[in-house]
């Protein structure tokens, strides 16, 4: 056990003792540090004027470099690895430069984050490889620019080279022991995860802490015992077969998506539209499956395919399907000392589509998520699984709906009874994002909407006249 | 060297801001003592504060005071305008999240926490929540005020008749800077205030009133703010007052560092409207009378709402000459916070009403949008509804320039080809002019005060009255002092706008910075230069950082040094009031402004019909910024304000529960455009014929707010798109067009 937090600041190794295990990153630089060049704008991740970047060694031991939001990362999360603020690039760095000439900046305080961003970027940081810079900037917000010029500087940063002596002083600090703070314990094997929760099965679990972090920063909420399980090495193994994709609970979206992306297009699509950059870098399925949020964007999406989890408790474990997970809104079938280890989701075999609807495209939240998996035999449904978030208190499949799918007519009057059933399986609740009644129709339309290839307003190009 | 100005010059703070050493409030090293602070706020729209217990809140870990209204020595206030606003409720609350109460502790967190423990007895009392609620309890801030002239009776004769309705929602500023204030006890009852607002004199007038002060006992300091957008104009007096007076009462420095959830809900926005018209018009769309009703919810105060409801009124027009006309303008009050000023200032809900109309008689006759849009253009001579004669209209020459480079008419007809043989999805197009008044409405904020110095070294200090928040004001004005001398902007030092440099200062709004702090920098440099001038003797030329005169050659720093030695006085000040306008508030008449600036926009877009999303996929962008001081920042403000105006219309939808709370308090549930919400092409281009008719700056023109309604075309266009789907020609998309809206527009028509 080390009861020393460290971790790597501009070369130097950082020991820190006796602090509040939830102080935020963004907190300690700015308040502790007198290190002002992150920003708070939102204190809940999403408008990326606290981005930083944070460098970790890889299982292959290489260098990842992830983009995230300072605001809604706690200290310790930090352990072992080394942390990069605006300070760090010396102010001379090729994206600098470029959003100097190319007038990226107005007011200057998202500034340091879309700097950040770029950085993560021009090093080839998780989740921005092959990423258009859209993507890439997709968790900053601007209320200035209009994103062109910036958007211009993203486009002229040159890929920079690693540094290599970071990997050495990282391998340099790296221990078996895990972080044990007051009020913080951070295993790093699955074994010791489990043990630990059988100790303590009270205990908050975080993985990224992108729900949790507004509860600090929001609700000023006290989490005395938290079990952080972002170091656990083993839970974030992820492997294909030819059956599907089986993934840690500790896998980030970001380092998923490649693999989420190959089992289906639209399921990689999905997790391009699930938070930003930052927010992937830090959440992780399982924590989106375990929260058991009823808006959730992987929990239909997967139920639609089979999907099914694996809880642990100590050495039992029990593998049940997600859509049995959520019991109610706010209730999960997860016992005390008990964790979500794994998430199997099979490949599809047939029609698969997952459509979000949100407000904005991009760092939203659903109105409606829909999830489609339909097996189509000469003409004929022969399997289909519907599930819908934002249209029940869980992430909820439609049995009638589904029933009048199967053994149906492939056609679009079979989808008109589809999309007319859904209303016997759903009472949707109004709020922001939408009400009631938009939820219905757009749903019931989403139903619809498969008889045609599923082209939507983000695949559409200007006229060309 | 080349000029300084008419160059696209980086923005001033520009390597400080991607460097993170650009100094934001929050910035500034915090002294060992200092307080934060926090409000206890009102869970009620209306309510009577029936009694208070804030002893918990005292006993709570870290608190060091708690203050009430009982405990402001002057003036409960931090109106504007009407000595409305209290900073701390007296007897009632009057919307959700209204100071009751404030917190100073020895941290933000111990701050935030206390103020949720205060025990305050309400007795709630009849809400007036919305526009509907508030026409029916005849709740108003003044009188329904009506802009007419000709006959009304041409609505009855005319050819063709329509009527229509469009409400559009408000907007939260969403500054990324959160409202800020740090206030400082001096010496001797003296009290320094940074704070990031957008009106230091008014601050500083508000808390002298507040303490039982001079003007002069208290210092207001703003170096800049991490946006503005009108939300930093009044709102930043709420916090700078409540840490003035904690710093009066402790003597400790105070900051109140203000929660994002917090500002969203205790601070104002853009207005919210309703327009209902009454158009008649010939055969061309010719618009022969229109009767247009206009209704905003202006919150629980006066704040800025008469002149920003004034101000829809003298948009209304927008570029088309209304013969036969009748505004009438309500102003409703209601207990929800009070809004306030947000870029463009009432113009771009006044502009929307109109547009609406032009696409309502469009659809009506089956002709082309922009042809009924161009038969209603202003004609040199035609006057105003308020009586001000167009001198200056050139929305027509932007218009067929854009129709040009954009293919407007070849991508509509490939747009409407497109949408005959597509099963679910519409394109929509559509083009919409701007012209908007330059300057405040109400004359006399018309005038700016500048401070320069000439160093004996040759370095040039520069203030002025203006603030920054990112529009490069500091920036345009360090190019026209620099200019006048001939030397480079690397000598000219900008310094923090402060209200003991530069006094009885206006906002900075209405996109006048440049136009005022300019011409009054220009004027101070102007009466340095002359007395260099005098001081040398013969022909003196300023160029190039060298002073020539007659055959003697002479660094600038040389000439400073010698006019010292010479004992010649180089520091001046300047001052600009802007000449010709006048205003008769009663009757509606008169030239409020100087004069306009001019745009246009083609927008391109998409819409699902069954699930209502919708993308601008394409965007042409005209505008007429005169002789741009400097056109790379000026593209800057042109594109900047279109994808805020696209956000306003589009994505960001305010929600309050019927109870008054505003649901959408953070970026979470309220959606400001991000990266991709960017058209994939939009092109943007500054007018090349551009020239100010008036003598203003370097003939340039004002540029802050003018293209924010640039981006009425994209509702336009997306009224296009549905009614493709339609075929209808009734118009009922309401704004935002959310996903929702459009597929309720769908459905209705």
């Amino acid at each position: 056990m080390s009861q020393v937090l460290r971790f790597l600041l501009d070369g130097e190794v950082l020991e820190l003792r006796d602090i509040e295990p939830t102080t935020t990153v963004l907190d300690w630089l700015r308040y502790h540090r007198s290190r002002t060049g992150s920003k708070e704008g939102c204190a809940e991740g999403d408008c990326g004027a606290c981005t930083v970047v944070v460098a970790e060694l890889s299982a292959a031991g290489v260098v990842a470099y992830r983009a995230v939001n300072a605001c809604i990362l706690f200290l310790p999360m930090l352990h072992e690895k080394a942390l990069l603020t605006v300070e760090s690039l010396g102010g001379d760095h090729p994206v600098q430069k470029a959003m100097v000439e190319l007038h990226g900046s107005q007011c200057g305080f998202c500034t340091p984050g879309i700097v950040m961003s770029l950085y993560a970027r021009s090093l080839g940081g998780a989740g921005t490889v092959e990423a258009d810079a859209k993507d890439v900037l997709a968790g900053n917000l601007c209320r200035c620019t209009g994103y062109g010029p910036i958007l211009e500087a993203a486009c002229a940063t040159p890929f920079a080279a690693l540094d290599e002596t970071l990997a050495d002083r990282l391998r340099a600090m790296q221990s078996d022991d895990p972080l044990d703070l007051p009020g913080w314990i951070a295993p790093k094997t699955v074994d010791q995860l489990a043990q630990v929760l059988v100790e303590r099965p009270q205990a908050r679990i975080i993985a990224g802490a992108t729900d949790v972090g507004l509860w600090v920063t929001k609700q000023h909420r006290s989490l005395p015992d938290i079990v952080y399980i972002g170091d656990v090495s083993d839970l974030s193994d992820m492997s294909e077969t030819a059956e599907g994709l089986t993934l840690g609970a500790g896998v980030r979206y970001s380092d998923a998506h490649a693999a989420l992306t190959r089992l289906h297009p639209s399921l990689g699509e999905l997790v391009r539209r699930i938070g930003a950059v930052q927010v992937r870098n830090s959440g992780t399925i399982g924590g989106n499956i375990a929260n058991g949020s009823p808006i959730g964007d992987m929990p239909p999406a997967l139920i639609a395919l089979g999907a099914s989890v694996t809880l642990r408790r100590g050495d039992v474990r029990r593998t049940i399907p997600l859509e049995d997970f959520f019991i109610a809104y706010g209730r999960q079938d997860r016992q005390p000392g008990e964790f979500v280890e794994s998430v199997f989701i099979p490949r599809p075999t047939g029609l698969y589509r997952v459509v979000k609807l949100s407000k904005r495209f991009d760092s939203d939240i659903s109105a409606v998520c829909g999830a489609f998996h339909v097996t189509i035999a000469n003409g004929v449904v022969t399997a289909a699984r519907v599930a819908f978030g934002g249209m029940a208190g869980t992430p909820k499949r439609t049995m009638a709906c589904e029933a009048a799918l199967a053994g149906q007519p492939w056609s679009q009057a079979t989808l008109e009874a589809a999309a007319l059933a859904l209303r016997q399986d759903y009472q949707p609740l109004s709020d922001v994002r939408g009400s009631s009644e938009y939820r219905l129709t757009s749903a019931a339309n989403l139903v619809r909407k498969l008889w045609f290839d599923g082209v939507s307003v983000l695949d559409v190009r200007p006229v060309h006249a | 060297m080349p000029d300084a100005v008419h160059q696209s010059i980086p923005h001033d703070s520009a390597a400080l801001h991607v460097g993170g050493a650009a100094i934001y409030a929050d910035d500034v090293a915090e002294p060992k003592n200092l307080l934060h602070l926090a409000f206890g706020q009102s869970p009620h729209a209306h309510a009577r504060i029936v009694s208070m217990n804030l002893d918990a809140v005292r006993a709570a870990p870290g608190v060091v005071a708690v203050f009430t209204s009982a405990d402001i020595p002057g003036a409960n206030n931090v109106a504007p305008v009407f000595g409305d606003d209290q900073l701390l409720a007296s007897e009632k609350v009057v919307f959700v999240g209204q100071p009751v109460f404030l917190v100073a502790a020895i941290s933000a967190k111990a701050a935030r926490m206390a103020a949720k423990l205060g025990e305050v007895v309400y007795e709630p009392l009849p809400a007036i929540l919305t526009i509907a609620e508030a026409r029916a309890a005849g709740s108003v801030l003044e009188p329904a005020q009506v802009m007419a002239r000709g006959d009304m009776t041409a609505l009855d004769v005319a050819l063709h008749r329509v009527s229509g309705k469009v409400e559009m929602g408000g907007q939260d500023h969403f500054y990324l800077e959160g409202q800020i204030a740090i206030a400082t006890p001096g010496e001797a009852g003296t009290m320094h205030i940074l704070s990031s607002t957008q009106h230091p004199s008014e601050i500083q007038h508000l808390v002298a009133h507040m303490l039982h002060r001079m003007s002069a006992d208290v210092t207001v300091e703003v170096r800049r703010m991490g946006g503005g957008f009108g939300g930093k104009e009044t709102q930043a007096a709420l916090f700078a007052a409540a840490a003035a007076l904690v710093a009066e009462k402790t003597g400790r420095p105070a900051k109140f560092r203000v929660d994002r959830d917090d500002d969203m809900v205790m601070t104002g926005k853009r207005h919210d409207f309703e327009a209902e018209f009454d158009v008649g018009f010939d055969d061309d769309g010719r618009i022969q009378a229109l009767r247009l009703e206009l209704a905003s919810r202006c919150g629980c105060s006066a704040d800025l709402s008469l002149a920003i409801n004034d101000r829809a009124m003298f948009h209304s027009d927008n570029c088309y000459h209304l013969p036969n006309v009748e505004i009438i303008s309500h102003r409703f009050k209601t207990h929800t916070v009070s809004n306030t000023a947000f870029r463009g200032f009432g113009g771009p809900q006044g502009m929307l009403a109109i547009e609406r109309v032009m696409d309502t008689i469009a659809a009506h006759l089956g002709r082309d949008a922009l042809d009924v849009r161009k038969v209603n253009f202003y004609r040199l001579g035609d006057a105003t509804p308020y009586g001000m004669e167009v001198t200056d209209f050139v929305a027509d020459c932007i218009i067929s320039e854009l129709m040009e480079t954009s293919n407007y008419a070849a991508r509509k007809a490939a747009i409407e080809s497109f949408n005959a043989t597509h099963p679910y999805l519409k394109r929509g197009i559509a083009v919409t002019p701007v012209k908007f008044g330059i300057s405040f409405t109400t004359t006399h904020l018309n005038q700016a005060g500048a401070l320069v110095h000439l160093y004996a070294d040759g370095s040039i200090g520069l203030n002025h009255g203006g603030t920054e928040m990112g529009q490069g004001l500091n920036t345009k004005v360090a190019q026209i002092v620099a200019d006048v001398f001939g030397v480079g902007l690397d000598v000219v030092r900008i310094t923090a706008t402060r209200t003991d440099k530069v006094p009885n200062t206006s906002a900075t709004a209405a996109s006048s910075g440049t136009d005022l702090n300019g011409m009054a920098a220009w004027n101070a440099a102007q009466t340095l230069r002359g007395r260099l001038v005098e001081f040398l003797g013969g022909d003196v030329v300023f160029k190039d950082g060298k002073v020539t005169v007659g055959d003697q050659i002479y660094r600038f720093g040389e000439v400073c040094r010698m006019a010292h030695m010479g004992r010649v006085s180089l520091s001046a000040t300047g001052f600009y009031a802007t000449p010709k306008i006048h205003y008769n508030r009663k009757s509606h008449t008169g030239r409020p402004f100087l004069y306009f600036a001019y745009g246009a926009a083609v927008s391109e877009v998409v819409i699902d019909t069954l699930t209502g999303e919708s993308r601008v996929l394409r965007a042409d962008l005209l505008h007429d910024a005169g002789r741009s001081i400097n056109p790379a920042l000026d593209l800057g403000q042109v594109e900047g304000a279109y994808v805020q105006g696209l956000g306003w219309l589009m994505t960001e939808e305010l929600v309050w529960d019927d109870k008054g709370r505003l649901l959408t308090h953070a970026p979470s549930t309220y959606k400001i455009p991000c990266a991709s919400d960017r058209p994939e092409i939009l092109n943007v281009e500054l007018w090349q014929a551009g020239e100010n008719r008036e003598p203003t700056i370097h003939r340039s023109k004002a540029v802050g707010e003018p293209p924010f309604m640039l981006a009425l075309s994209v509702l336009s266009a997306l009224t296009h798109a549905v009614q493709q789907a339609t075929g209808s020609s009734m118009i009922t998309l309401d704004a935002p067009a959310t996903p929702e809206r459009i597929l309720a527009a769908l459905r209705h028509d």
